[in-house]
């Protein structure tokens, strides 16, 4: 592992109950690279979404620590941009204007007022969002909300973007439309991304490595399976493909084998 | 085929007709049904009243009544118009004798009208009312905002917010009358108590709803607003207020409305030259015609406490950003 762009280090974390503390995470530990797209998969439950938020600086890890680019990280920033499953744009601001907000806060001082018109413009063109651009978000789809979220996003240049089931909310077509739009914008940008799924070919298709979790309490990481898959890739030419259909097999049959017994196989 | 069509066509237009109909009586005769039914009432009632300023009014009466202070408004507004046409006339005689005299403006000091009193309440309620809501937002915000803040002001707020306006006035008026001791002062003393007191009791609603509406932010948008770094101000700006801006609405239109009443007690104590006095003024006169006027007056301020309620939902659909919610 000679890049250690992102460095998650021994994390645990404990959430206060009225008894003893829960420990959500123990020990978790993982290396990705720059560039890389990492999927975070398994039960409901078993701490994704903590382990992002953790990343993502909204939760404090109890022991060990983030560190990226070298530095640790323990507060949240637009370094570490994060796409809510539920997109949480700010449904009294335009398509336009939530993009905005966020350019306006990270580029406050380096960017002239013509130059962010410019790079809200140019991240929702990135989305194929422009032609909403003064739309609320009540009057567009699910599917386009999200894309504007993902446009958000992208405009704050972040280091790592963080997923959490970015298109869990969405229908199955729109979802196929909005992962190849990710695939592609992440080929374009080389971004590092960090996604959590619930969706097997979800995180076959995208991902360079699949990290996969063991259930909680006290849940860690199981197995991590890299995808060996020739970018760019196509669903269709794929949906035949004996190594994506082993890929895949390999996931279900963590999940639904070696964990299907939360109690017993709990670290 | 042809007969067919033409019997759907009037069974739509007899639809349609049938739906006209309904929302039609929905929105106009039902009401009317249920005011004449009131009338009625109050006609039946009222005449098996009797008092010992007479008959208890009926709705002849205060109609009566109502136009009778109606004539006394435009008489008064007749008389200044005289008083100053003289006055006008006087002055130039004089200044036609002696160009260097000097020539005296008075203002006419006639009674002041119902109408005149009406405007005196309004401005008011409406001074009151802005002193409450500049102290209610700012406050429920930082209460909304930090829990630390919220407990430490809770307390005080849920002793405070049952207090009844009669109970606060003596205190206003003599710190009043204490402290705004100006010589030539701008506002009158009882237009400031009335005020003040306007101001301590219709707080509460607005405290209380803007807390709530800021508590219950989106957890989403918050972290939204901690991954993007935003400035508390900025936060405030763009995030809280307008998130909050429903419940904030909703908590002025409760503390307009009850400003509104306790206007009415405050002016009748203070002696606040309003309606309140105006009522109190009828009671202490205790002429034939006072209990109409009084009715009068009760009416009066139904109706305006109904459209300052309308005016403030007005104003919420103007601010709301969700033109799809409904508002009542």
């Amino acid at each position: 592992m000679q890049n250690r762009y992102l460095e998650i280090s021994q994390v645990s974390i404990d959430f206060p109950t009225d008894g003893e503390p829960y420990r959500a995470l123990q020990n978790v530990t993982m290396s990705i690279q720059k560039g890389e797209f990492i999927s975070l998969i398994g039960h409901s439950g078993c701490g994704k979404s903590t382990v992002l938020n953790i990343i993502a600086g909204l939760h404090q890890a109890t022991e060990g620590g983030i560190i990226l680019e070298g530095r640790e990280v323990n507060e949240p920033g637009p370094d570490r941009a994060v796409v809510f499953q539920n997109h949480a744009l700010l449904p009294w601001l335009t398509v336009y204007k939530n993009v905005e907000l966020a350019v306006k806060s990270v580029f406050k001082g380096t960017k002239t007022k013509a130059e962010i018109g410019a790079w809200v413009e140019h991240n929702l063109e990135l989305v194929n969002m422009t032609h909403a651009l003064h739309k609320l978000p009540g009057e567009i789809s699910g599917g386009m909300k999200q894309r504007v979220g993902i446009a958000r996003c992208l405009a704050m240049q972040p280091k790592v973007l963080l997923m959490d089931e970015p298109f869990g909310a969405l229908d199955a077509l729109t979802r196929a439309h909005l992962q190849d739009s990710l695939m592609e914008i992440q080929a374009q940008l080389g971004s590092t991304v960090v996604m959590i799924t619930h969706d097997v070919d979800e995180a076959v298709l995208l991902s360079d490595r699949i990290v996969m979790m063991s259930n909680g309490p006290a849940a860690s990481i199981g197995e991590i399976l890299h995808v060996d898959l020739e970018r760019p890739r196509n669903r269709v030419a794929l949906a035949e493909d004996a190594d994506f259909n082993a890929y895949r097999q390999q996931v279900l049959r963590f999940l639904y084998e070696k964990q299907k017994h939360p109690a017993t196989t709990a670290a | 085929m042809l007969a067919k069509l033409q019997q759907l066509q009037t069974k739509v237009t007899f639809a349609s007709l049938y739906k006209f109909y309904d929302s039609a009586a929905k929105a106009i005769a039902l009401p009317c049904v249920g005011i004449v039914m009131f009338i009625f009432i109050w006609q039946i009632t009222a005449s098996n009243i009797v008092t010992s300023l007479g008959q208890f009014p009926g709705p002849g009466d205060v109609w009566n009544q109502s136009k009778v202070l109606v004539t006394e408004h435009y008489q008064e507004r007749e008389k200044a118009q005289v008083f100053y046409e003289r006055q006008e006339v006087r002055n130039s005689k004089k200044l036609a004798n002696n160009p260097e005299a000097v020539v005296k403006i008075r203002q006419y000091t006639g009674q002041a009208t119902y109408f005149d009193k009406i405007v005196t309440s309004l401005y008011t309620v409406a001074f009151g009312f802005l002193i409450a809501t500049l102290v209610a937002i700012p406050l429920g915000i930082a209460c909304g905002l930090s829990d630390k803040i919220y407990r430490a002001v809770n307390p005080i707020i849920q002793v405070f917010k049952p207090v009844s306006p009669l109970a606060w006035l003596p205190l206003v008026t003599i710190v009043v009358s204490a402290t705004y001791t100006s010589s030539d002062p701008y506002f009158e003393k009882a237009f400031v108590t009335s005020a003040v007191t306007v101001a301590l009791c219709c707080l509460w609603p607005t405290v209380v709803n803007t807390i709530v509406g800021v508590a219950s932010i989106d957890r989403d948008l918050i972290d939204v607003s901690r991954v993007l770094r935003l400035s508390t101000l900025t936060h405030i700006k763009s995030i809280v207020i307008p998130s909050a801006l429903p419940l904030i609405f909703t908590g002025l239109r409760l503390s307009l409305a009850t400003g509104w009443m306790v206007l009415i007690a405050a002016e009748m104590l203070a002696q606040n030259p309003g309606l309140g006095k105006f009522i109190w003024d009828e009671f202490q006169n205790g002429s034939s015609s006072s209990l109409s006027r009084i009715m009068v007056a009760v009416i009066t301020i139904g109706i305006i406490g109904f459209i300052l309620d309308h005016l403030m939902l007005m104003i919420q659909k103007r601010f709301s950003w969700n033109k799809q919610a409904t508002l009542r």
